[in-house]
């Protein structure tokens, strides 16, 4: 298979997730039992489908930090919806964030493509226009008391067990789509030509453009591939906290890129596995986790994950360094 | 025998930049199944023929004929959809994707709905580089392979795509004598299936040897297309320059001078190996070999940007090592790129700032301060001395032409008053008065301010004509030492293809 | 020697037209009350808190990075001051020392990594931001720290012949980078190698020191804001003002910088900064949340991007 370079990347962060393990173990025992895992993998099933999109969006060479802004109006819309409508269908529900999200990942796509200026500076000032009218309309209300069939659907799990205290507990249904996503995402990055295009334009725009590539397509793609998940995310995140709070997401934009570099997805584009980001949210879950179980201070996780995305974002850059060194040519 | 159709035909074609006219009522049409070699000088308008001939850009006069079927017009992808395809000096590849993928990138458009399937493409990409007996691993990423492998894969790309015309932009630069022979053969083995070549080179024996005909192209204007029978090398040149080419040396010998600089052994592992050479005061030294036969490598370390693995430099007698390319313009040596636009200038600003940006130490007054005035005033009187032809000292250094670019490039270092300054193929994409103009001036400055000169190039003609002692380098050792009055221009090419 | 109006001389004048029609707008809006002495009043003392922290942004914008992460050192620079003036006794001028230092020390981390370890400036000042942000959090645990001796409030609060003190203050720091862009040989490495950071190493630049200065430029210029800041208000806190960070991107651009690097001067950017606190404070007197604030901000640097762009025509 291909990427020879992404697989060190993967080999080396399993390395890492493993020793990784095994300290946290050692620091709370607590952290390698079924049903923590299991919990940290169903918390972090948002972060984790998301950071997917982020990966695309990153191997084309592009960035995309206004996707917590998608996820929160596409989530809201579908709250206002099932609540005022008393919606029972969980499966329409499901439908409603999804053209949301794709809707507004064109509008980032549109405006990329034809200002031509850094992503960076389109995507924030999205963030901001999309979060603001969405407060402004909502007036930050937060909306809860879900029809009971979303309670429900929360709490499905594949695979039951019953811890000592006789509660149930398992691995939830949102890990499983978030999984579910990598393995998509993969095959559509992997095997079929649009996403080969998405690696191209990464590596080369200049001859993507003269390969005759559409490169509006391939962004139109990314953007709105990102906008899909973050509104899929957006119902995730809903039904993780049954109820919506609209200013719950935006912030974390940092987390998922930090989780994507970690996996091995470059700033300049055209690398990135998603096997790699999949291995780099775990990462910060575990952390996160461990943090939490050893009662460290609220405070000092944001310490800790600064340094960790400073330290990932080194070593990133590192490996680029020699990647540069070995290449001789183009 | 039915009349060979031409596979693109471009008619009364004039394109225009601004006020600069680029083409000039040009025809141009190529048969099918022929080699045509295009020659002409930068600025010839050989780029822009290639562009407009692909579609990239659109003329303001002509039509174009594609198979004898007028295109009104005619865009990248509708070129490539009939056949006529380009393989560009800078490749055009995908670095992070394999050979295979690189290859047959381009089926990403045409079969966009089916699935990527790997073992089909690199079985097909191993037949196709079969056919060039070239030996590459398929899935090999791109990015790692050596320049000359990379074009290797550029040009399969072309021939994987069923073109029906392939136009090579400088296509043998890299590539060792060997190397080309092979390309030529199987341009001749595509030339029987009637796959037709446009082969653009400053390399007027190989344009010669490959071609069935070539076209001169001389400031814009098309002087005319003659079969290969009717062409020496020398009346090439004389088409393509409109004056006799001397390669007499316009260099006196020189008398035993002081050793300025003397490099024994060096050694970069996959550059170049066992370099030993000594530069006199006021000498020129020629090192003239193919791109990646290691004379840029070796320049490089000199000037401290790539520390070798062994060896030693010695400055007028005293060993030295550069830790970085500022150690070694403090100690006096001066670098002109190879590469003009992305090394030497700084396209959007200023001229001013690009002629004073070595020696902006020198201009500031006690406090540390430099009032723009200043630059402005060193950049003028250096556009006087230099005969640098700009619109203004602040206009933005893209404004000029490539001669007067390279001058710019040239003038920074000469204000660094060098012991020793590397010239880097420095007459590449300059038009003919700007080359003698460069030619004059290192002669200059050899002459009167004693300054040693590296001349770094791949043209037999310019090193005979302007060094004193020429140095032949092939894949990353100095293989000859001549005198200019020792060899001429064919024997010296011998040596180099080796 | 004259050149003929380039393409940036009209993108300028269009945008002062934009300025020109926004502001009349907002006072008619405001039925000119955008005008009265008390609004002008508060707007000199707010303008230099955004326009210190636009000047920091500047720099490394010109060599074509950003630095996201000004708003959290400046407000780590306030809480160390404050820590060391309230719980410590530290006399003003010692805190605001201590605070500058560990600005300072960040950004030496900061431009060692961008500068010589070459991570992208957008990822490594993104996890400074957090990361900084954090050690603010630690420190003040979440709490306001209030409570300055006066001398130091006349910092924030003060005038000096009748100029409040923060204009002062910003007065000189656009002075001091107006020097040191345009009167020294730093200004032009910066703007050289925001343009063409190959060419400025071919040409014995030290690229790396370059890069070093200009985030060390930029965290000192973000604890100068910090120390105006909490002396403003008399109050530190660990993620005040994070919204200011795309007004910072805004006025830069606005100004005449471009994202790219290689361009961009003072005079521009200290104008926009002005017409941008007019804007704020207009927005402010409709009585518009904070939220429909930045979603105007939003559209309005994406109308300024797609007005440069349409007058741009072909990029370079």
């Amino acid at each position: 298979m291909l990427g020879r370079v992404a697989r060190s990347t993967e080999v080396y962060l399993v390395g890492v997730l493993l020793v990784l393990s095994v300290v946290l173990f050692l620091l709370n025992p607590k952290f390698a039992t079924l049903e923590n895992i299991f919990d940290v993998l169903r918390n972090n099933s948002f972060l984790g489908i998301v950071a997917l999109g982020e990966l695309v969006v990153l191997i084309s060479g592009g960035i995309d930090v206004s996707f917590t802004a998608i996820a929160t109006v596409a989530q809201y819309v579908m709250g206002v919806l099932i609540t005022r409508y008393a919606v029972e269908s969980v499966f329409l529900a499901f439908l409603i964030p999804i053209p949301i999200g794709i809707a507004l990942g064109a509008f980032n796509a549109f405006l990329v493509n034809r200002t031509r200026v850094h992503p960076v500076i389109i995507t924030i000032s999205n963030l901001n226009v999309f979060y603001g009218l969405l407060m402004v309309i909502s007036k930050g209300k937060w909306i809860y008391g879900f029809p009971a069939p979303f309670r429900d659907f929360a709490r499905l799990k594949v695979l039951t067990l019953v811890s000592e205290k006789g509660v149930d507990y398992g691995l939830s249904i949102f890990t499983v789509v978030w999984f579910l996503i990598a393995v998509v995402t993969w095959l559509i990055l992997q095997y079929l030509p649009i996403g080969r295009k998405v690696y191209a334009l990464g590596g080369n725009s200049e001859a993507a453009r003269r390969a005759g590539f559409d490169i509006f397509r391939i962004q139109l793609f990314v953007y709105c591939y990102i906008g899909f998940l973050s509104g899929l995310a957006g119902f995730v995140h809903a039904e993780l906290n049954q109820m919506i709070q609209p200013n719950a997401i935006v912030g974390r934009e940092l987390d998922v890129l930090a989780a994507a570099i970690l996996g091995g997805a470059s700033v300049f584009g055209g690398a990135g596995s998603p096997l790699g980001v999949v291995l780099g949210v775990l990462f910060i879950a575990f952390v996160k986790n461990g943090l939490i179980l050893m009662k460290a201070s609220a405070y000092w996780h944001q310490v800790i994950m600064g340094f960790i995305i400073v330290l990932a974002a080194t070593l990133s850059a590192y490996q680029q360094n020699l990647e540069r060194k070995r290449r001789k040519g183009v | 025998m039915p009349e060979k159709l031409p596979v693109i035909r471009l008619a009364h074609i004039t394109k225009r930049y601004g006020g600069v006219v680029a083409l000039r009522d040009v025809e141009f049409s190529v048969l099918l199944g022929e080699v045509h070699g295009l020659v002409g000088e930068n600025g010839s308008g050989k780029s822009t023929l290639v562009k407009i001939a692909t579609g990239v850009v659109q003329p303001e006069e002509g039509e174009i004929f594609i198979e004898g079927q007028k295109i009104s017009r005619l865009t990248p992808y509708l070129a490539f959809k009939r056949g006529i395809h380009v393989v560009h000096q800078d490749l055009s590849l995908f670095p992070n994707l394999s050979v295979a993928e690189n290859i047959f990138a381009h089926e990403y458009i045409e079969r966009n709905r089916s699935f990527v399937v790997w073992q089909d493409m690199e079985r097909r990409a191993l037949e196709v580089l079969g056919r060039l007996g070239v030996e590459l691993d398929p899935r090999e990423i791109v990015g790692r392979l050596s320049f000359a492998d990379q074009q290797l894969v550029a040009i399969c790309r072309a021939i994987a795509s069923s073109a029906k015309l392939i136009i090579l932009d400088e296509p043998t630069s890299s590539l060792t004598f060997r190397e080309v022979q092979r390309l030529f053969g199987f341009i001749r083995e595509l030339k029987a299936q009637g796959i037709a070549f446009v082969f653009i080179s400053h390399r007027l024996d190989e344009v010669l040897e490959i071609s069935d005909v070539v076209t001169v192209l001389r400031d814009g204007v098309n002087i005319g297309t003659f079969p290969k029978g009717e062409l020496t090398k020398a009346r090439l040149s004389f088409l393509m320059t409109g004056r006799e080419i001397t390669t007499e040396s316009l260099v006196a010998d020189l008398p035993e001078a002081r050793e300025i600089l003397r490099v024994e052994r060096l050694t970069r592992r996959g550059e170049y190996a066992d370099v030993s050479f000594t530069l006199h005061q006021g000498e020129i030294l020629g090192l003239i070999g193919p791109r990646g036969s290691g004379r840029t490598e070796v320049a490089l370390t000199i000037f401290g940007l790539r520390p070798p693995d062994s060896g030693k430099i010695f400055l007028e007698g005293k060993e030295v090592v550069f830790r970085s390319n500022r150690d070694a313009i403090r100690h006096g040596i001066g670098y002109v790129p190879e590469n003009r636009l992305l090394q030497g200038l700084v396209l959007d600003q200023p001229v001013a700032d690009n002629i004073t940006v070595t020696i902006l130490g020198e201009l500031v007054s006690r406090f540390g301060f430099l009032h723009p005035s200043r630059k402005i005033a060193v950049a003028e009187r250096a556009i006087r001395d230099f005969g640098i032809k700009a619109p203004a000292a602040d206009a933005p250094v893209r404004s000029l032409s490539g001669g007067n670019q390279q001058k710019v490039v040239l003038s920074r270092w000469i204000l660094t008053a060098p012991k020793i300054l590397i010239l880097d193929t420095p007459t590449h994409g300059v038009d003919v008065a700007a080359k003698e103009s460069i030619y004059e001036m290192a002669l200059g400055l050899a002459r009167e301010r004693g300054i040693s000169i590296l001349f770094i190039s791949d043209e037999e003609h310019e090193v005979l004509k302007v060094c004193h002692r020429i140095l032949v380098m092939r894949e990353g050792r100095i293989v000859r030492e001549y005198r200019p009055s020792e060899v001429t221009e064919e024997a010296l090419r011998q040596e180099i293809v080796g | 020697m004259k050149r003929p109006r380039g393409r940036r001389e009209t993108q300028s004048l269009v945008l002062a037209a934009v300025v020109v029609f926004l502001l009349v707008l907002l006072g008619v809006l405001t039925r000119g009350r955008l005008l009265a002495p008390d609004s002008l009043q508060s707007i000199a003392f707010q303008l230099p808190l955004l326009g210190i922290l636009t000047l920091a942004q500047m720099t490394p914008m010109l060599t074509g990075g950003i630095d996201l992460s000004i708003i959290a050192t400046a407000n780590l620079c306030g809480v160390v001051a404050a820590i060391a003036m309230t719980r410590g006794n530290v006399p003003p001028l010692g805190a605001m020392v201590f605070g500058l230092a560990m600005a300072l020390s960040f950004g030496v981390f900061k431009g060692l990594l961008i500068a010589w370890v070459s991570v992208p400036a957008i990822i490594a000042t993104l996890g400074f931001m957090i990361f900084i942000r954090g050690v603010s959090l630690v420190l003040t645990k979440g709490y306001v720290i209030a409570g300055f001796p006066g001398s130091f409030l006349f910092l924030g609060n003060g005038t000096l012949f009748g100029i409040p003190m923060p204009f002062v203050v910003f007065f000189l720091c656009a002075v001091f980078l107006f020097v040191l862009l345009a009167r020294t040989r730093f200004g032009t490495y910066v703007y050289l190698l925001g343009s063409n950071p190959v060419a400025t190493l071919f040409a014995g630049v030290n690229n790396g020191l370059v890069l070093f200065v200009t985030y060390l430029l930029s965290s000192f210029l973000a604890g100068v804001a910090g120390l105006v800041m909490i002396a403003r208000f008399n109050a530190a806190q660990a993620d005040y003002g994070e919204y200011y960070l795309l007004l910072t991107v805004l006025a830069c651009v606005l100004g005449g910088v471009d994202p790219a690097g290689g361009f961009g001067r003072i005079p521009g950017v200290v104008v926009s900064v002005a017409v941008l606190q007019v804007v704020a404070t207009g927005f402010n007197l409709l009585g518009l949340s904070s939220h429909l604030a930045s979603a105007l901000w939003g559209l309005i640097l994406l109308g300024v991007i797609a007005i440069n762009r349409m007058i741009g025509g072909v990029e370079t």
